[in-house]
């Protein structure tokens, strides 16, 4: 936990190229996932004739919304192996991009607050261990150490029992870590194009050849969805439907303080998770707004609900001041999984459905979905996400099993 | 913080209310003849729109009964609450 400056920004990081008529692929949406699938695939596949197609501005989705919480203590094996991959890229990507993004590894904590939480955490870390995730479990007094400034007296409403603690969970600085793999998709040939709205697809029978956007025609070998909480109007526009709910997903920010908090505190519980921004801000962020909804912004009950759970858990919180609150759409799967593979249209492929949680997925959502769009077949961490789960039912149930799903 | 209607109650905060989703989804007639896929569609697909959508809720700490609201996602402006056995105003999507 330090205050350190942050890095400087450098002039241009990206050329702002006019589209071609044609590419090899094209990627839609230049969010965290499409910027990473973009970059692998350049780099692990050799595919530079890409475009990613970004109705808004770079990053302005979730990706610069979100709460950056990074962390691999997934319940299932599938989920295990897919944040843990991530978890291994983040740990070298500063380095391969060179850009500091202020990956800090300052650990995660997630809070058992009744016998039936204790006993899930328990069961995780078991599980977590098998798959070579580091986890613990500590009693209500080694969580005070890992946190001070929570309060862990067991005369509050919903006291802390113990927790799950991943040392090297962490957070990032979400805006940067866009630009940096967008600098390097960029310098490796790929063309981001900003302001270009897909509307719809350029078909040929039961295969895609292209999309049509605000920008005219753009013809593709193949087509890459990451589209986040618009993917189902997407899709909808490519003829296929996609199990996938929108819903707003708010955060929110305190004033500057000085470093108070040393790491990620969640609470599946009573439902608010905090960690504290280099700058000095307190993050928050709690649950989705029940109802479907597109509007990037979420009802106040919401935010005061999180904020009481703040409170109590954190009482040094009392005297801060929001400072800014805003959401996001995130789509949300039946499962609580995302989906990456096939679509029933040949040659356009989907990544979706991260819902609360996908940005600590960004490095191995950009990997896989790469591998699967460069070679038309799944990469092992992703052939569990088919879109056919759904009809075979094998899903990956990470609704409670993943602790909070951010 | 919606505003909804409830047919019975009147206008009433939405807090007041649970979200049950896509209305107008109707059991299978047949369930023992469906498909796989037509069982997925039926359990794990609803529709999603950018715009009016018909929803259930359910005035669960007032009258406790079902209803529905055609709302638009977009704008979360309600447009009109009915009840159940009435049909979705202005026809379908
Ligand atoms: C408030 C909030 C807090 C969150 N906290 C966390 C967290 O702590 N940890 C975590 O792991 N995850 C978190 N998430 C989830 C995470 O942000 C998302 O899962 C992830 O960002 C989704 O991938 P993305 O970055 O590619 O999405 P986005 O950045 O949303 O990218 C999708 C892009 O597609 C573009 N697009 C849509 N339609 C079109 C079209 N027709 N044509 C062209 N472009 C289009 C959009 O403009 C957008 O830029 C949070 C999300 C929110 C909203
Ligand atoms: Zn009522």
């Amino acid at each position: 936990m330090t205050a350190e400056p942050l890095p400087e920004h450098p002039d241009f990081l990206w050329r702002n190229p006019d589209p071609k008529r044609s590419y090899d692929v094209v990627v839609v949406g230049a969010g965290g996932h499409g910027l990473a699938t973009a970059y692998y695939l350049a780099k692990n596949h050799g595919i530079t004739d890409v475009a990613v197609l970004e109705k808004g501005w770079l990053a302005g989705g979730n990706m610069a919304r979100n709460t950056t919480i990074i962390r691999s203590n997934y319940l299932w094996d599938e989920s295990a192996a897919i944040y843990e991959h991530a978890l291994k890229l983040w740990e070298r990507l500063p380095e391969e991009l060179d850009y500091d993004f202020l990956f800090s590894q300052r650990g995660v904590l997630n809070l058992a607050h009744t016998l039936q939480d204790v006993r899930e955490g328990v069961r995780r870390v078991g599980a977590n261990r098998l798959n070579g995730v580091d986890a613990e479990w500590l009693e209500p007094d080694e969580v005070a150490k890992v946190c001070p400034i929570l309060n862990v007296s067991p005369r509050t409403r919903y006291p802390v029992l113990g927790a799950t603690f991943q040392p090297r969970a962490g957070i990032a600085k979400h805006d940067h870590v866009a630009w940096a793999l967008a600098r390097r998709a960029d310098e490796l040939g790929v063309d981001l194009i900003q302001g270009c709205e897909v509307t719809g697809f350029l078909k040929d029978g039961d295969r895609v050849v292209g999309v049509e956007t605000n920008r005219g025609r753009i013809h593709a070998g193949r087509v890459g969805l990451a589209a986040a909480g618009h993917s189902s109007v997407l899709a909808e526009r490519a003829g296929i439907r996609l199990p996938v709910q929108s819903h707003p997903l708010q955060a929110l920010v305190s004033e500057l303080h000085e470093p108070v908090h040393p790491t990620v505190v969640m609470s599946n519980h009573v439902h608010v998770y905090v960690s504290q921004a280099h700058k000095g801000e307190l993050v928050m962020g709690a649950g989705v707004d029940a109802y479907n909804g597109y509007g990037q912004r979420g009802s106040f009950h919401v935010i005061e609900q999180q904020m009481a759970a703040a409170v109590e858990l954190f009482p040094v919180f009392a005297r801060a001041h929001v400072l800014r609150t805003w959401g996001g759409i995130v789509d949300v799967t039946p499962d609580a999984s995302p989906v990456i593979g096939r679509t029933p249209v040949e040659n356009l492929y989907v990544n979706c459905g991260w819902g609360t949680g996908g940005f600590k997925a960004t490095p191995a959502a950009g990997w896989t979905f790469a591998h699967t769009i460069a070679t038309g077949e799944p990469h092992p961490l992703n052939a569990p996400f088919a879109l056919d789960r759904f009809t075979t039912g094998a899903l990956i149930d990470e609704h409670g099993a993943a602790a909070v799903a951010h | 913080m919606l505003l909804i209607t409830c047919p019975w109650c009147g206008p009433r905060n939405e807090t007041e209310y649970r979200y049950g989703g896509q209305a107008h989804v109707p059991y299978p007639d047949s369930p023992a003849d469906l498909s796989d896929e037509q069982w997925a569609e039926y359990v794990f697909y609803r529709d999603n729109p950018k715009g009016p959508f018909a929803e259930r809720w359910m005035h669960s700490i007032g009258c406790r009964r079902w209803f529905n609201v055609l709302r638009d996602t977009a704008t979360h402006e309600v447009l009109t609450s009915y009840r159940p056995d009435e049909p979705r105003p202005g026809g379908n999507r």
